[in-house]
C-alpha cells in the first residue's frame, strides 16, 4: 500500500511522517515516535489504556487510524508535566494511590483529564473514567484522585 | 520520640513518578535493535493427536525468519511442582498431543507482527480428532476419554485434610445441613498480556525481558526446559503490568520468544494478543463442592466434611496447591473441632486452571459463608454471632495444619456489627451479607525445590548515606517495591528517600520465590528488615567508639540520627558516621545481608490475615438485578506498613471478587471460551464500584516484620460470599452457583412465587 504523509502535532511538537495508512494512531505514536507511555490492551477500544487528547478530546487511539488525525493536535501522558512539575491531575494521582501496575494509568489520566477540561459540568466523575479498565484498584482511588482537583484542592500553578 | 517514622506514613510509591509520566518501561514497551516478532499457532480442537505439521510454506512467506514446532524443542515436560515429576506434564509446544483449544502448536518468528501473522495462517497441522471431556464430574466416570497415559479416570491430584472425630461431631450435632456448590472460573484479565522478548547470544547467554510475578522461577524453568544452565539466563522484569497469579509459571510467550531467539541469534519479542490471554493463559479453578456441616442448637460448630472436584483443564499448573488451599481454607476463620476434607483435581479438555487471587480460598469461602448464613437462618441466632461463637483466635491450633498467632478476627466482627447497626432499617429489596475471612502470608510449601532462602535482601550503604536495597521481590502493582523500601528506611533509621531499590533482575537480585500467596510483605520483608539490621549494628559500632557511652547505654538510629535510646537528644548525624565508616572499613561501602526461610510453622504459612466484609445490595424482583451500594471491610493485617497500599489492596481486590461474585464468567462450549474479549467478559467498571471503606483493626504479627502480615490477598476471599448473603437477606433465596447473575436470581425468584 502506497505510504501517505501525515501532518500531526503531539505534544507541542509537529511532525511529517510518511506511514502507511492502515496504520493506527496508537502504532504511530509508540512504534514511530517511540511514546510508549501510551498502553494497549485489547485492541477492540473496551479498555481505554491507549487514550489520548485529539484535540482535546479523549479518544481510545486503538481505534482510529492515524490518517485520521491528519493535522491534529494531539496529547499524551508524555505531554502533561512540564519538567518535572507535575499537572494537579498528576500529583493527585500520586497523593491519592491512585495506580498500581500502572499500565491503565496513562489511559486513565488522559481520560480523566478531558473530563476535567470539557466534561465536569455535564457528567459524572465515574461516567468520565467509564471507558477505562482498571484491574488493579477498584476505581475509587482514582475517582477521589479527581474528586480532590475537581474541588479545587490543586491549585493549578502555572499551567 | 515517635515509634515508627517511616512504617504507617503516607509515602508516595518509589515507582509512581515514572508511572503517571508514561516513562515506567514495561516488556510490553521494549524495543531491542535487530528485533524480530513472534507469534503462535494455537490448537483449534479440544483433543486431538497430532499427525502432521508442514511448515514449509510459512518458512516461504517473505520476511519469515524461523518456523519451530515442538520437533524443535528438547521435548521436555516443565511444571512448576518440580519436586513431583508426574506433576510437570505441560510440553509447552505440544509434540503428539493438543488437550485443550488454544495449547501451542507451532511459532513463527518475523520481520513484523503482520508477517508473522500471514504465516501462522499457512502452517499446515493434520489433526486427528479425539473424543474430548469437559467437565470434571464427566471426565472422572469410567470410560471417559482419558488426557494423559499416566492419570486414570483424569485424576490429577487428591488431597486429603481431617482432624477429630468427625463422625462422632455428626453424630452430637441438632442440626446438621448440606449443600453442593458450583464456583466459576475467573480470567485474571492483567491489563498487560503476557508478554517477552528474549535475547539470545552467540556466547550462549539468553536474556529474557518479561511481565512476571517471579522472574527467579521464570529463570530456573527456561533453563531447565532450554537445556541452559541456570545462571545462563537472566530474566529482567523492572515493571509488570498486573499479575493476580497468572504470570509466575512458564508461559508460551516467554518460551516460545526464547526458543526462536535461540534460533536466530537475534532478539524476538512476543505479545499474547487480549484474546490469547483470556483463551490460552491459566485461570482460576471452577469447583464442585459438597459441604456438610453438623452444629448445636446454639450454633457451636462440631462437625465438617467437604469434598471437591476441581476442574482442572489440560494440565496441573499451579491447581494442586489450589486444591490443597481451598480444602484448608474451607475450615477457615472458625474453630472447627473435627473436620474432613478431600480434594480431587481433574483433567478436562479445557484451558488449564491455575492459581489466581485467593488461591483456591474464594471459592472455598462462599460455599461456607453462604452456608454459614443459612445454618443461622435455620437456628435463628444472628449472622455476626454465629461467627463470633465460632471464630479462631490467638494462639489457636487448626490441629496438624497450623499455629494462628495474632488474629483480630473478633475486632473485627465488632466493627462491622457496629457498621450494620449503623444502617438501621434497610430499605425493601435491599439486603446485607456478611463473611468472614483469612489468609495466608506466604506458603511455607516448596514444591518448586529451591534450595535457595524463601527471600534474600543485600544492602549496601555508600558515602553519601545513599542506600542501595537489593530485591527479590516482585512488584506487579501491588506495591511491594514502596513496602521494603520503607521497611529497610525504618529499621537502619533513614528517611525513605535514601533507599535506591533494585530489583527485577535476576543478574544483580538475590532470590525471592516471587510476589504470590501473598508473600513478600512478610518473606521479603523480613529479610530486607534483616539485612537492614545488619548494617545498623556494623554503624552503631563506629558511632560507639565515637560516643564511647556508658556500657549500660543501648543505641539506635531514627530519621538519620544516631543517638542513645534513653538520652536522645545525645547523638551523631547518620551521614557523618557512615562517612567515617567506610573509611574505617578500608574504603569498603557497607554491606548486609539478609534471608528468610519459614522453620517450625506448620504446613500452610507462618501467619495469617483476618477480616469480615459487609456487602449493602439492592436486587430489583422484576429483573433479578443487583446492585452493590455499600462494601465496608474490616480488616486486620497485624502493622500497616504502607497505609495508601494498604487501602488501595484492599479495594482492588474488593472489586475483583465482586466481579467474581456476579459479573465475570467463563463459558465454554466443549472447551472453547465463548467470550474472549473485553466486551463480552464483564468486569466491573468505575460507574458499578459501590462506596468502599476500610476500617483497620491493628494487631502484632510476632512473625512479620514490624508485627505486619498478609494484606493484598485474602480480601479476595469474602466477597462473592457476602454478596450471595446479601441477596439472601434481600430476597429469601440463596444462589449456590456463582457467579450470581440477574438471570438466575431472576429464576429463583420465579420459583420461589411458584411455591
Amino acid at each position: 500500500m502506497k505510504k501517505k504523509l501525515l501532518h500531526l502535532t503531539v505534544n507541542d511538537e509537529y511532525h511529517e511522517l510518511y506511514i502507511s495508512p492502515k496504520k493506527l494512531l496508537v502504532e504511530i505514536l509508540r512504534d514511530e515516535l517511540g511514546l510508549t507511555g501510551t498502553k494497549r490492551g485489547c485492541n477492540t477500544g473496551a479498555c481505554g489504556a491507549c487514550t489520548v487528547l485529539l484535540d482535546g478530546a479523549a479518544v481510545k487511539s486503538c481505534s482510529i487510524l492515524a490518517m485520521q488525525a491528519d493535522g491534529a493536535k494531539v496529547t499524551t501522558v508524555e505531554g502533561l508535566a512540564d519538567g518535572a512539575e507535575l499537572t494537579p491531575l498528576q500529583q493527585s494521582f500520586l497523593d491519592h494511590g491512585a495506580f498500581q501496575c500502572g499500565f491503565c494509568t496513562s489511559g486513565m489520566l488522559m481520560s480523566a483529564t478531558a473530563f476535567l477540561q470539557e466534561d465536569r459540568a455535564t457528567k459524572d466523575i465515574k461516567e468520565g473514567i467509564q471507558g477505562n479498565i482498571c484491574r488493579c484498584t477498584g476505581y475509587n482511588s482514582i475517582l477521589r484522585a479527581i474528586k480532590a482537583v475537581a474541588e479545587g484542592k490543586y491549585k493549578e500553578e502555572g499551567r | 520520640m515517635k515509634k515508627y517514622t517511616v512504617i504507617n506514613t503516607p509515602v508516595h510509591n518509589i515507582d509512581g513518578i515514572a508511572k503517571i509520566t508514561g516513562r515506567a518501561k514495561y516488556t510490553f514497551d521494549i524495543t531491542l535493535p535487530r528485533m524480530l516478532h513472534g507469534k503462535i499457532l494455537r490448537s483449534s480442537y479440544p483433543h486431538a493427536e497430532i499427525l502432521n505439521i508442514d511448515t514449509s510454506k510459512a518458512e516461504r512467506l517473505k520476511g519469515v525468519k524461523a518456523v519451530l514446532t515442538g520437533k524443535d524443542t528438547l521435548g521436555l515436560k516443565q511444571g512448576i511442582w518440580r519436586r513431583f515429576k508426574e506433576l510437570c506434564d505441560e510440553e509447552i509446544l505440544a509434540r503428539d498431543k493438543v488437550r485443550y483449544i488454544g495449547e501451542p502448536v507451532a511459532t513463527v518468528a518475523a520481520i513484523d507482527e503482520d508477517t508473522a501473522e500471514e504465516a501462522l495462517d499457512l502452517i499446515e497441522v493434520e489433526y486427528k480428532p479425539l473424543p474430548g471431556v469437559f467437565e470434571p464430574l464427566e471426565a472422572i466416570k469410567e470410560g471417559a476419554p482419558q488426557l494423559h497415559e499416566q492419570a486414570e479416570r483424569n485424576i490429577n491430584v487428591t488431597r486429603h485434610i481431617e482432624w477429630g472425630d468427625v463422625d462422632d461431631g455428626f453424630q452430637k450435632a441438632d442440626y446438621v445441613r448440606e449443600d453442593w456448590f458450583r464456583c466459576s472460573s475467573q480470567a485474571h484479565v492483567c491489563m498487560e498480556t503476557h508478554c517477552a522478548v528474549a535475547d539470545y547470544t552467540p556466547e550462549g547467554k539468553l536474556t529474557v525481558y518479561t511481565s512476571t510475578q517471579s522472574h527467579y522461577y521464570i529463570k530456573v524453568l527456561l533453563a531447565e526446559i532450554l537445556g541452559l544452565r541456570e545462571n545462563d539466563v537472566r530474566v529482567i522484569s523492572r515493571y509488570t503490568g498486573g499479575g493476580f497469579g497468572s504470570k509466575f509459571e512458564l508461559d508460551s510467550a516467554q518460551f516460545c520468544s526464547s526458543l526462536l531467539s535461540m534460533k536466530l541469534c537475534q532478539p524476538v519479542k512476543i505479545v499474547l494478543s487480549r484474546e490469547e490471554e483470556f483463551t490460552a493463559t491459566k485461570r482460576r479453578t471452577p469447583m464442585f463442592y459438597y459441604v456438610r456441616s453438623g452444629v448445636k442448637k446454639d450454633g457451636t460448630f462440631l462437625a465438617k466434611e467437604a469434598r471437591v472436584f476441581t476442574e482442572g483443564g489440560a494440565y496441573t499448573a499451579m491447581g494442586a496447591t489450589a486444591l490443597y488451599l481451598t480444602g484448608f481454607f474451607q475450615s477457615f476463620p472458625y474453630v472447627w473441632p473435627s473436620y474432613r476434607y478431600d480434594g480431587y483435581r481433574v483433567y478436562t479438555n479445557t484451558a488449564p486452571t491455575s492459581a489466581m487471587r485467593g488461591f483456591g480460598a474464594p471459592q472455598a469461602t462462599f460455599c461456607a459463608e453462604t452456608q454459614i448464613d443459612l445454618i443461622a437462618d435455620e437456628l435463628g441466632i444472628d449472622p455476626i454471632e454465629i461467627r463470633r461463637k465460632n471464630a479462631m483466635y490467638p494462639g489457636y491450633e487448626v490441629p496438624g495444619q497450623a499455629t494462628i498467632q495474632s488474629c483480630g478476627l473478633d475486632q473485627c466482627l465488632d466493627k462491622i456489627d457496629g457498621w450494620i447497626k449503623s444502617r438501621g432499617e434497610l430499605p425493601r429489596h435491599r439486603g446485607i451479607g456478611i463473611a468472614a475471612y483469612g489468609f495466608m502470608s506466604g506458603g511455607i510449601f516448596n514444591w518448586f525445590d529451591t534450595p535457595y532462602a524463601f527471600s534474600s535482601a543485600v544492602i549496601q550503604i555508600n558515602i553519601d548515606g545513599k542506600v542501595d536495597l537489593f530485591v527479590g521481590s516482585q512488584d506487579m502493582g501491588q506495591g511491594s517495591n514502596t513496602t521494603m523500601a520503607m521497611i529497610c528506611a525504618e529499621e537502619l533509621g533513614v528517611k525513605f528517600e535514601d533507599i535506591r531499590l533494585h530489583m527485577g533482575d535476576t543478574e544483580n537480585c538475590p532470590v525471592d520465590l516471587g510476589a504470590w500467596g501473598s508473600r513478600e510483605t512478610l518473606m521479603q520483608g523480613n529479610a530486607v528488615k534483616m539485612a537492614a539490621s545488619k548494617a545498623k549494628q556494623q554503624i552503631l559500632e563506629f558511632a560507639t567508639a565515637k560516643l564511647s557511652p556508658n556500657i549500660v547505654y543501648d543505641l539506635d538510629i531514627k530519621d538519620g540520627w544516631i543517638h542513645l535510646i534513653a538520652r536522645p537528644e545525645r547523638g551523631l548525624s547518620y551521614y557523618d558516621v557512615v562517612k567515617e565508616a567506610i573509611r574505617g572499613k578500608e574504603g569498603q561501602p557497607i554491606i548486609a545481608r539478609g534471608h528468610y526461610t519459614p522453620h517450625r510453622k506448620g504446613m500452610i504459612s507462618p501467619a495469617y490475615s483476618f477480616g469480615v466484609q459487609a456487602v449493602e445490595a439492592d436486587v430489583d424482583p422484576e429483573t433479578g438485578k443487583i446492585t452493590l451500594k455499600n462494601c465496608v471491610t474490616a480488616h486486620d493485617c497485624g502493622q500497616v506498613i504502607n497505609p495508601l497500599g494498604v487501602k488501595g489492596q484492599l479495594e482492588g481486590a474488593m472489586a475483583m471478587a465482586a466481579g467474581y461474585g456476579f459479573t465475570e464468567d467463563l463459558p465454554m462450549d466443549e472447551g472453547k471460551i465463548l467470550n474472549p474479549n473485553l466486551v463480552d467478559y464483564m468486569l466491573l467498571r468505575a460507574t458499578e464500584m459501590p462506596e468502599t471503606e476500610v476500617m483497620e483493626v491493628e494487631t502484632y504479627e510476632p512473625e512479620g516484620p514490624f508485627g505486619a502480615k498478609e494484606a493484598g490477598e485474602g480480601l479476595t476471599n469474602p466477597t462473592a460470599g457476602a454478596l450471595s448473603n446479601a441477596v439472601f437477606h434481600a430476597t429469601g433465596i440463596s444462589i449456590k452457583n456463582l457467579p450470581i447473575t440477574p438471570e438466575k436470581v431472576f429464576n429463583a425468584l420465579k420459583e420461589k412465587k411458584k411455591k
